[in-house]
């Protein structure tokens, strides 16, 4: 799993890519053949690779597509001005056509059109009128150092997407490991060498280690990724940059929403009967991590909802939704505090509960205790 | 025959002391105010029928599970993690990592009881060679037959060079060859002055093997001691006699019974088998067997569990 996610995502992009056409995106030069029935559009044709070659009639340009010395046709009609009607000729099955030919049959005839009767830079314009570039001031009108946008929320929102993702597998690593050696009885023998507590640490701290070396190279192999992904989000990587404190915080949120769902998971492995049953179980406590992903586009456009503050303090779904929201607005500081001190205080409490069970249900072969029975073995310890 | 422990060693203590244990379960006393303890160099037979309370007995002595109360002494020291390091475990329900090769399960257990992973191969292949399983060394687990598996569980449980070893029903699932080898590695480590206690259901091995024996039922203690005096508290005062020539009526012998090439003749309450012997000698009687019957340890388990059961 660790090098099949980055793997995917090189096959996602190279999927893209090739649907969009943008893989090889004018590398072939193109002819596109056009009647005049207007008049007036001379000038203009050539657009980059793609140069466009006038035919004095349809029946003369019919003929040069099917010899193939073009790659399609269009024609404009006498009533242009008045309907914009372009008629399209092609021999592929597909009618549409590619945004770079319609980008390149649009300035075609924005130019012709307007030669002549605006300035060149005019032209340029008109062809593209609007570059917003927003910036976003503190109350005191200063220009504020974090600007938001979705640069800002790039980051966060693939590291909270691997964050999740890591939280699953290592909870199902966990359990899996736990539950063979329960059905292999090998938990009798590792209990005999060393004690319920350091089997626990053991778990939980292997199976972490092993979730960083996975959000370790998934990290690395991101940057990589961008790069595949640039050519279809154009400049957008320039715009991409980290909020502030996001390290630190993606750090600490890391470590503890790792060992919540550690010691659930252990908790859960020792009173599972099999691997399966723990899995099922686990789903119930997974839900809510992946919860603030589900809820992405509501939390860009409605970051202040109080919504969010809830889940940002719900310790199940803290570490997810904190990450996320660092990427669309700043988190007040109580917040932070108060998501940090529950989801501390949460896994302490998971832990010493955990222990107080973990030892006599791993012994506990082929069922499951009700939950009547393990709050009476949580009593008794 | 009944293997005895090296009388001449000096025994400074005992390798395990169990004072007093009481260990419950959802309001239910598994095991009830037992005492015992094991000495360094014998071979130890824990018996019971089913649910007794050994294997909980067991966990209670291998620090697996805490008793409620009473005290578990391993080797002079109260349990503890340096302790375990000390013990060798072969659990009744026992199973290894079914994907991992036989050499590295060896080691990774053994690295678990604080051995380094160089002593640990090393010990491990004289072990292999030892039980035969060296050919064996690069398979995963899950392609051994259920008896090599045991084999290289028992490895496992002693490659630590330990100081006592429990093995709960060791000899379950292996062949008559592999009992014999196990049988003979017992013996080794027995002479080396290790302790060892066997849990099995297999009266003739405890027989064969043990010096001494503790039967519990329902928790609680029902027999405890030497097994040969154990045996004899439990003989029924009649003797097994091979004979030639005509035995007619023998005054001290209650009742007569015909097994096949032995008759059995059962004491009345004033002979003793010394006068037996003298009458049936100066009868001129060729005598070619002539034992004081003492009832297998079979015999003894059932009387013992039925009497507790009334």
């Amino acid at each position: 799993m660790t090098v099949i996610v980055p793997l995917i995502a090189v096959l996602l992009i190279g999927v893209s890519q090739l649907v969009s056409g943008i893989a090889r995106p004018t590398a072939e030069a193109a002819i596109i053949g056009y009647v005049d029935e207007l008049g007036g559009f001379q000038q203009y044709t050539s657009q980059g690779n793609i140069t466009l070659v006038r035919f004095d009639t349809p029946g003369d340009a019919t003929d040069a597509l099917i010899s193939g010395d073009i790659n399609e046709y269009f024609v404009i009609p006498p009533d242009y001005i008045s309907t914009g009607v372009i008629n399209r000729y092609t021999l592929e099955k597909q009618l549409t056509a590619s945004p770079a030919v319609t980008a390149v049959i649009n300035n075609f005839l924005l130019n012709n059109l307007l030669a002549g009767k605006v300035p060149a830079a005019t032209i340029a314009r008109i062809e593209a009128p609007l570059n917003v570039v927003s910036t976003r001031l503190t109350e005191t009108g200063a220009v504020a150092p974090e600007q938001g946008g979705y640069g800002a929320l790039i980051i966060p929102f693939v590291f909270s997407i691997l964050l999740a993702l890591s939280i699953i597998f290592s909870s199902t690593y966990l359990l899996q490991g736990l539950g063979e050696e329960k059905e292999n009885r090998l938990i009798e023998i590792l209990l005999s060498s060393v004690s319920a507590r350091q089997l626990l640490t053991g778990k939980v701290l292997g199976i972490g280690a092993a979730g960083l070396v996975q959000v370790t190279v998934w990290v690395i192999s991101a940057p990589l990724l961008l790069n595949l992904a640039s050519s279809s989000i154009g400049g957008f990587i320039s715009t991409i940059r980290l909020p502030p404190n996001f390290i630190a915080l993606a750090v600490v949120y890391f470590i503890l929403g790792y060992l919540l769902y550690a010691v659930i998971s252990a908790a859960i492995g020792a009173i599972s009967s099999s691997s399966r049953e723990g899995q099922q179980l686990i789903g119930v406590f997974t839900i809510p991590a992946l919860i603030p992903l589900w809820f992405t586009s509501l939390l860009m456009f409605l970051p202040d909802n109080p919504v969010w503050v809830f889940f940002t303090i719900f310790p199940l779904s803290a570490p997810v939704e904190a990450i996320m929201r660092l990427g669309v607005s700043a988190i007040p500081a109580w917040q932070l505090v108060a998501s940090i001190g529950v989801l501390v205080l949460s896994i302490i409490g998971i832990l010493l509960l955990t222990t107080r069970v973990f030892r006599t249900y791993l012994l506990m072969y082929g069922k499951r205790p009700g939950v009547g029975e393990v709050f009476r073995s949580l009593r008794s310890g | 025959m009944c293997y005895n422990a090296n009388k001449e060693r000096t025994v400074t203590m005992q390798a395990v002391d169990v004072s007093h244990i009481i260990k419950s379960f959802a309001d239910k006393v598994v095991v009830n105010d037992l005492s015992f303890s094991v000495a360094q160099g014998e071979i130890f037979g824990l018996i019971g029928p089913n649910g007794a309370g050994k294997t909980t007995t067991i966990r209670m002595m291998m620090d697996i599970i805490k008793p409620d109360s009473g005290d578990v002494t391993i080797l002079g020291e109260k349990l503890s993690e340096a302790t375990k390091n000390k013990l060798g475990y072969l659990p009744e329900e026992r199973g290894l990592y079914r994907k991992l090769g036989v050499l590295d399960s060896i080691i990774y257990l053994a690295s678990l009881k604080g051995v380094d992973a160089h002593s640990a191969e090393e010990r491990a292949n004289e072990l292999l060679n030892q039980t035969g399983m060296l050919p064996h060394k690069g398979k995963k687990i899950e392609e051994l037959s259920r008896g090599m598996g045991q084999i290289i569980q028992f490895i496992v449980s002693v490659i630590h060079d330990p100081e006592l070893v429990v093995l709960d029903e060791p000899f379950a699932g292996l062949d008559p060859v592999n009992v014999e080898l196990l049988k003979g590695m017992l013996f080794n480590l027995r002479n080396q002055g290790k302790a060892l206690i066997l849990s099995t259901h297999q009266m003739n091995e405890i027989e064969e093997l043990c010096d001494r024996i503790l039967m519990i039922n329902h928790g609680r203690l029902v027999l405890y001691g030497n097994l040969a005096e154990i045996k004899s508290r439990y003989r029924s005062n009649s003797v097994l006699l091979e004979f030639e020539g005509e035995l007619g009526e023998v005054p001290g012998v209650a009742e007569k019974r015909t097994h096949k090439g032995y008759v059995e003749l059962a004491l009345d309450g004033n002979a003793t088998p010394q006068q037996i012997l003298e009458r049936l000698v100066s009868r001129g009687i060729v005598i070619s067997r002539f034992e004081i019957a003492t009832p297998p340890l079979n015999e003894i388990f059932l009387r013992v569990v039925g009497e507790d059961h009334e």
